[in-house]
């Protein structure tokens, strides 16, 4: 069963207003558990209005959305529990931290689930080791540690609700490139370790590339594609064309094809690319 | 949505209010007021009226805007009628109902509290709509300016008046996304009593003090780089300075102001 | 003849009074460094290796506490230049809603020339100038919460150069941007390097720091490297061990090399990449 499903989703800024924006068209859409997805679009796209409606923060103009088979807005009292099940780490969440130590932070989104002192314990411990946060830093301020551990501490808070479905938008912006590398393998890891459904917008195609399973492409409200990396990437002229990157490797391969070297598959890796070059001269050499 | 909110609601454009002073247009709009308030009769503020209808149509700001900014105020305008409507018992009775009782003299103070207000409120938004707020916290300036020999800090003042219309939709935009993110982590703000309601507010309201805090400090350095070193021998890119559409705007609001006076001695 | 920037044996430490022992962090450990007129630097290192207290220092944010720091010969340790320094050298820092002063987009270019009390007729010149420079002159009467995060930031810029520094410092300007954004601001980087004006770019995008004359690695406070971007991006192992990056064919080639397979060590643009690859291959 999907735990992500939409039909017709429609979300509509404005409505009666000179200002009036179609945000997101008609999205049909189903996302299976355990799924590990890239979302990318250019700004304006509709992804950030799109996932902010996978857990119920934004009510759809028309269509509905499913979460793990439960229609969301059909009764508003039912609308927090299935929230608990999406959770959502916006851009920049280190601004959203408030609590007096990492750990009443990483606290407060277990709380008001209202677990029991002791799973929320647990869970706090699990996801502080998960995201890399030493345990003497639980009793830290949040506002005294540095860019990239206050991030950590921030998509800790949300992974702490063991939610099916955890979103991320760019969780690795303005980091650098060791942060960067840090929060995706953090996540890859979680992936692996929880098996739940990971949604992952970025713009950074080579991120994407590197993680995702699937790719949702979103262009001018519509869903342009949800497919398989693999295919997405063979259609990497069509993305160009939509104004996005993709990454540097692919436009070189792309670049050798046009030029007429024989490359059947699609680079989107920098190891792939290398394993693809290296038996392309060893079966030259056989 | 918060985003949507309009705060200084300049509205550009190139009619002649549009080009006037903003001293002067703050000047008059206080002249305007005035007249408002001293005239003490329905014939009198017809004259108000009149005024009204004839600058309005030359600023060029379009019904709809100038709705909005009515639009709030409609309820106040009804209760202020409404009570004087019932609560003023002489003059002629034209209508009476049980305890409740309509007379000519309800009717008159009840339609003249009504019509002052929205020409209050049409006259200051014309001032608004026409003025950017930049231009607006500048004429405050530059009015007050006689006052920096009181050691009014003026100049101080307005840069933090400008420096506050800057930052309130970004502050706005701020406290959306961070409700948002504390929803999507369980936090309740709708439900509950008064003190669980103001608890809830804790997650909401700190983040946003930490926002404006990194906010001026990484201002104040901007500033700094750009050579900010407070007000004084500052120029300014945009010299007001009179001409003779304000020549006429004045000429034109004493003239109305002539009006309301005589009006009234008329009547009297 | 003297370089126009001149840093010598900086050391800087920013000292947090509140606690009490006073907290002193000792961010950079003697730094020397001369940047040309007319040069474009880019400065890697990762968060915290003191790039950003580097490009306060040459300002005059940050007054150097042990060596010295001029710019066109006026030492910035002297109160009275710091005026006439912030003129030659602007800077342009990440956030661009927290640099944006003013409600209205010209207002905002305005802001710097008014400070330095240009003459209003002179003001309205160069604002215009300025604005068509980044290619926001259109946009001069809208307010800037509405713009895009690569338009807000060319405004930013626009405040800078109608100083008309010699000098731009920008502090990772496309750190909060989009790809479009990004793209946008960096050619505007580029163009204004074409018409003379240094640039110093700190940034963590590779593939913007291939774009520079000249990359300059800092890392504990410290320089490390300091050449041109072929010959550090070469390096890829110790880039790698000092947290960095390098642009995705160079390390291609890199993984190559390492297999025996003879490429060059310095490809480090899609061009040079395809050619090579072309030539190996085809």
């Amino acid at each position: 069963m999907a735990v992500i499903k939409t039909e017709g989703l429609t979300y509509v800024y404005g409505e009666g207003t000179p200002f009036r924006k179609v945000a997101v068209d008609h999205i049909d859409l189903e996302i299976e558990e355990g799924e590990f997805v890239g979302i990318i679009g250019h700004t304006g796209s509709g992804k950030s209005t799109l996932i902010q409606h996978f857990n119920g923060l934004l009510k759809p103009t028309e269509g509905s959305v499913y979460i793990d088979g439960e229609k969301l807005w059909d009764d508003k009292a039912k609308l927090r529990p299935i929230r608990f099940k999406v959770g959502l780490v916006f851009q920049y969440p280190e601004y959203q931290l408030f609590e007096e130590t990492v750990y009443k932070d990483i606290a407060f989104g277990p709380k008001n689930m209202g677990l029991d002192d002791d799973e929320i314990d647990r869970r706090i411990k699990e996801t502080a080791r998960m995201v890399g946060l030493k345990p003497e830093m639980l009793e830290k301020s949040p506002f005294d540690l540095s860019g990239g551990q206050k991030r950590r501490v921030a998509i800790a808070g949300v992974m702490a609700m063991n939610p099916k479905v955890l979103i991320l938008d760019e969780p690795a912006s303005g980091l650098d490139p060791k942060g960067r590398e840090r929060i995706l393998s953090m996540l890859k890891d979680y992936h692996k370790q929880t098996g739940n459904t990971v949604l992952l917008v970025s713009h950074s195609m080579e991120d994407i590339a590197k993680n995702a399973q699937k790719i949702l492409v979103m262009n001018k409200a519509k869903l342009f594609c949800y497919d398989e990396t693999v295919k997405v990437f063979h259609r990497s002229e069509e993305l160009r064309q939509m104004g996005l990157s993709v990454p540097q490797i692919t436009r070189v391969f792309d670049r050798l094809k046009a030029m007429g070297i024989g490359l059947d598959d699609d680079v989107y890796t920098v190891k792939y690319a290398a394993e693809l070059v290296l038996s392309m001269l060893k079966r030259r050499e056989g | 949505m918060l985003k949507d909110i309009t705060i200084g609601q300049f509205f550009p454009g190139t009619s002649v209010i549009h080009k006037m002073d903003a001293r002067v247009k703050l000047l008059l709009t206080a002249a305007f007021i005035v007249m408002l308030f001293i005239a003490d009769s329905l014939r009198a503020l017809c004259v108000g009226i009149a005024f009204t209808l004839i600058v309005y149509p030359i600023s060029g700001i379009p019904i709809k805007m100038m709705w909005k900014s009515v639009k709030p105020i409609i309820p106040i305008v009804i209760i202020t009628a409404l009570l004087n409507l019932f609560f003023i018992r002489t003059g002629n009775v034209y209508w009476k109902w049980k305890f409740i009782k309509i007379t000519s003299e309800g009717v008159d103070t009840a339609s003249f509290m009504a019509i002052r207000i929205i020409c209050l409120i049409i006259g200051s938004s014309i001032l608004t709509y026409t003025t950017s707020p930049i231009d607006l916290t500048d004429a405050i300036e530059r009015l007050l300016s006689p006052l920096k020999k009181l050691k009014v800090p003026v100049h101080e003042l307005a840069m933090m008046m400008t420096i506050a219309l800057r930052f309130i939709p970004t502050l706005i935009e701020e406290t959306d996304k961070i409700m948002s993110a504390q929803k999507a982590r369980g936090a309740d703000i709708e439900t509950g009593g008064p003190v669980k309601k103001a608890k809830a507010l804790i997650p909401i309201l700190i983040p946003l003090f930490v926002a404006s805090f990194r906010h001026a400090e990484e201002l104040a350095l901007a500033m700094e780089c750009r050579c900010y070193h407070g007000g004084e021998g500052r120029t300014r890119m945009k010299q007001l300075h009179l001409s003779w559409r304000d020549l006429a705007g004045t000429v034109f609001v004493c003239l109305f102001f002539a009006g309301v006076i005589v009006v009234n001695h008329i009547v009297k | 003849m003297s370089s126009f920037i001149e840093i010598r044996d900086l050391e800087f430490s920013y000292i947090n009074e509140i606690e009490e022992p006073p907290v002193v962090t000792e961010v950079l450990k003697g730094v020397t460094l001369d940047i040309n007129k007319g040069e474009f630097v880019a400065v890697l290192g990762h968060n915290g290796s003191g790039k950003s207290t580097l490009a306060k220092c040459i300002n005059g944010i940050n007054i150097p506490q042990k060596g010295s720091v001029s710019v066109d010969g006026m030492s910035v340790a002297d109160e009275n230049n710091l005026l006439d320094i912030r003129q030659k050298v602007g800077m342009v820092f990440q956030n661009p809603d927290n640099q944006i002063v003013a409600t209205i987009v010209e207002e905002d270019v305005a802001f710097a020339l008014e400070n330095m009390g240009v003459d209003p007729k002179e003001i309205r010149r160069r604002v215009d100038e300025a604005l068509k420079t980044v290619g926001m002159y259109e946009y001069r009467l809208h307010a800037p919460h509405k713009l895009s995060g690569g338009q807000k930031q060319r405004v930013a810029i626009a405040g800078i150069i109608a100083m008309r520094p010699d000098c731009i410092l920008l502090d990772e300007p496309t750190a909060m941007l989009d790809p479009k954004g990004r793209a946008e601001v960096m050619k505007t980087i580029k163009e204004l390097n074409e018409n003379g004006v240094t640039i110093v770019l700190i940034t963590h995008y590779m593939e913007e720091a291939v774009q520079a004359d000249r990359v300059v690695v800092i890392d504990g406070g410290e320089i490390v490297l300091d050449n041109e971007p072929k010959k550090i991006f070469s390096q890829v192992n110790t880039l790698k061990n000092l947290g960095l990056d390098v642009p995705q064919v160079t390390e291609l080639c890199h993984i190559l090399r390492s297999e025996g397979v003879d490429l060059p060590d310095d490809v480090i643009t899609e061009e040079e990449c395809v050619e090579k690859l072309y030539e190996l291959l085809g």
